[in-house]
């Protein structure tokens, strides 16, 4: 469900600011996230076993699967922070494993990334939070990166809270500006790890509505980890289950409910 | 059939340990220690890389780096004062029983001088900045870690090994020296404290006298020693804060070794720059 405020607010035209900024994500029909034959392994446990996936820009996949099979890896190996054991990620059709530092923050500023815990910078305000990445990627002056920021906010549906501190403001706030930031620099491709973990349902619901809106706004590629059936179900427009290591199913949410598998089975009605 | 043959082979061996298993048993408890020892070094030395081959990129994080001047030598200073002030104190009160027995006490400022700045300065400085500044920086990366942030960090584009690192490490090492001058001051100035409180002492003569016999480099090369310290406390408290693992009492046990081997190695640093100084600065 949208808030009045925010629908207003979201329905504003593009400013000054975010026009400032060079819009960095891919708009072209082509795969923005392709995985090959992608294992990961942490001592002798195997978490990633092989992972074929693709997913094309402007679309949204969301990964489900049991705790401890390799979604959140699955994340962070797509935006550098891990790196495979073998096989190849292919970011706007640039292979990104083996990259030195240099060319992979260029990849990484057109990719955001919300974590599991917002991962907010404590020692920031909101206000920096955002501004963080556009201070150090952009050319942009205090003022283009306040209204920039300002934009940001209003658009997760937060006004006045500027100058809270994370600490000062609830999980779902901390989720919004966390979200705010990861679109801080207008990416062409969202991971997200669980964005409605530990929220209430309404403020989940909210989140959701928000992703959509956002995605439908900024044509991104989106890949979204989750534990929840029922938001997967409303953002994503394919869903992949991850098990033992592998993608044991991929296909739209119809897809996996006609499913005769066991283990889909199980997963489908545990969350209905 | 023997004695033993009615006793099944595994009991005989789980009693009676063959020789062999005890002395790998023996030999792989004294090697864990000690392996663990030697990938902490090589870790550590794959982080010191990773900063120096981050120091010389752009941009330089001069905002972040003013922050942490701030926050290591600012915030500091109260601390670094009050203990250079005791220590002069206290040093003055007991030199003057031990030289007033020897019919010396008119050495007493010199001695003091000679004593703060030479060592009790910069090494009060160095410990006092390794319990406040190592704590702190293992346990406020170290959470960073934990929740993600140095990750978040990363994800955004940013080295966090320059921005979180490089500059707590030069910020430490360019504020020791400057610490050490303010302990040096405090130490020296309640030293004439106690000094002329027993008896009455110009601070002019007590200076004059206190300074008569002291060079530049026995002022320059123990101050700037001090230095090494910095360079000390920043590098194991951003290393212990970033390899943070196991939630808060991991935080807990980072910041806990940072002042631990900060404060060891600041010691051990000490005796080897003593040394070297005298040998440099005869």
């Amino acid at each position: 469900m949208t808030l009045p405020e925010q629908q207003v607010l979201l329905d504003a035209p593009e400013s000054s600011a975010t026009s400032a900024i060079e819009n960095s994500g891919s708009q072209s029909d082509g795969p923005a996230v392709v995985l090959r034959g992608l294992h990961k392994s942490f001592g002798s446990q195997v978490v990633l076993n092989g992972v074929n996936l693709t997913v094309k820009s402007g679309n949204t996949l969301a990964i489900l699967g049991r705790s401890g099979t390799g979604k959140s890896v699955l994340l962070k190996l797509i935006i550098g922070l891990q790196q495979p054991d073998s096989g190849s990620i292919l970011v706007n059709g640039q292979e990104i494993t083996g990259l030195d530092l240099r060319t992979m923050n260029e990849i990484r500023k057109k990719m955001g990334f919300l974590f599991q815990s917002a991962a907010l910078y404590d020692s920031l305000t909101v206000e920096q939070n955002i501004a963080f990445p556009l201070k150090r990627h952009t050319e942009m002056t205090k003022k283009q990166r306040g209204d920039r920021v300002k934009e940001l906010l209003a658009s997760v549906g937060m006004g006045g809270d500027l100058k809270k501190k994370p600490s000062d403001i609830s999980g779902g706030m901390q989720k919004r500006v966390g979200l705010a930031r990861a679109l801080a620099l207008k990416p062409g491709i969202l991971l997200l790890d669980e964005p409605t973990a530990g929220l209430d349902p309404i403020t989940s619901g909210e989140i959701d509505e928000l992703i959509l809106k956002l995605q439908e706004e900024n044509h991104m590629a989106s890949i979204v980890v989750t534990h929840d059936l029922q938001s997967a179900k409303t953002i994503a427009d394919r869903l992949a289950i991850l098990h033992e290591g592998n993608v044991l199913i991929e296909g739209s949410f119809q897809d996996l409910e006609k499913s005769e598998n066991k283990f889909v089975m199980e997963f489908m009605k545990r969350d209905s | 059939m023997s004695h033993n043959a009615s006793i099944p082979h595994r009991l005989i061996g789980q009693d009676v340990p063959e020789v062999p298993s005890l002395m790998r048993a023996t030999l792989s408890s004294l090697w864990s220690p000690f392996n663990g020892f030697l990938e902490w070094f090589g870790e550590l030395g794959i982080f010191a890389w990773r900063v120096m081959h981050a120091a010389f990129r752009r941009p330089f994080e001069g905002r972040e780096l003013m922050r942490q001047l701030d926050e290591i030598g600012s915030k500091s200073l109260p601390l670094v004062a009050l203990a250079g002030a005791a220590i002069g104190a206290v040093l003055s009160l007991e030199s003057r029983s031990s030289l007033v027995r020897f019919g010396a006490k008119s050495m007493l400022p010199a001695a003091l001088v000679f004593s703060i700045i030479h060592e009790t300065g910069p090494i009060v400085t160095g410990l006092v900045v390794s319990g406040r500044v190592g704590a702190g920086i293992g346990a406020e990366l170290g959470s960073m870690k934990v929740t993600e942030q140095i990750d978040a960090i990363e994800a955004s584009g940013v080295n966090p090994y320059k921005y979180l690192a490089f500059t707590r490490i030069v910020a430490c090492i360019l504020m020791l020296p400057m610490l050490t001058l303010v302990s040096d001051f405090f130490g020296i100035l309640f030293g004439w404290i106690a000094d002329t409180l027993v008896d009455p002492i110009s601070f002019a003569k007590f200076i004059h006298h206190g300074f008569g016999g002291t060079t530049f480099s026995d002022f320059l090369a123990p101050t700037f020693r001090t230095a090494v310290f910095g360079l000390i406390i920043g590098m194991i408290g951003c290393f212990q804060g970033m390899r943070t693992r196991g939630g808060t009492a991991g935080v807990g046990l980072s910041a806990t070794s940072s002042v631990v081997l900060s404060s060891l190695f600041v010691i051990l640093a000490d005796v080897v720059l003593v040394k070297l100084i005298l040998v440099f600065f005869p």
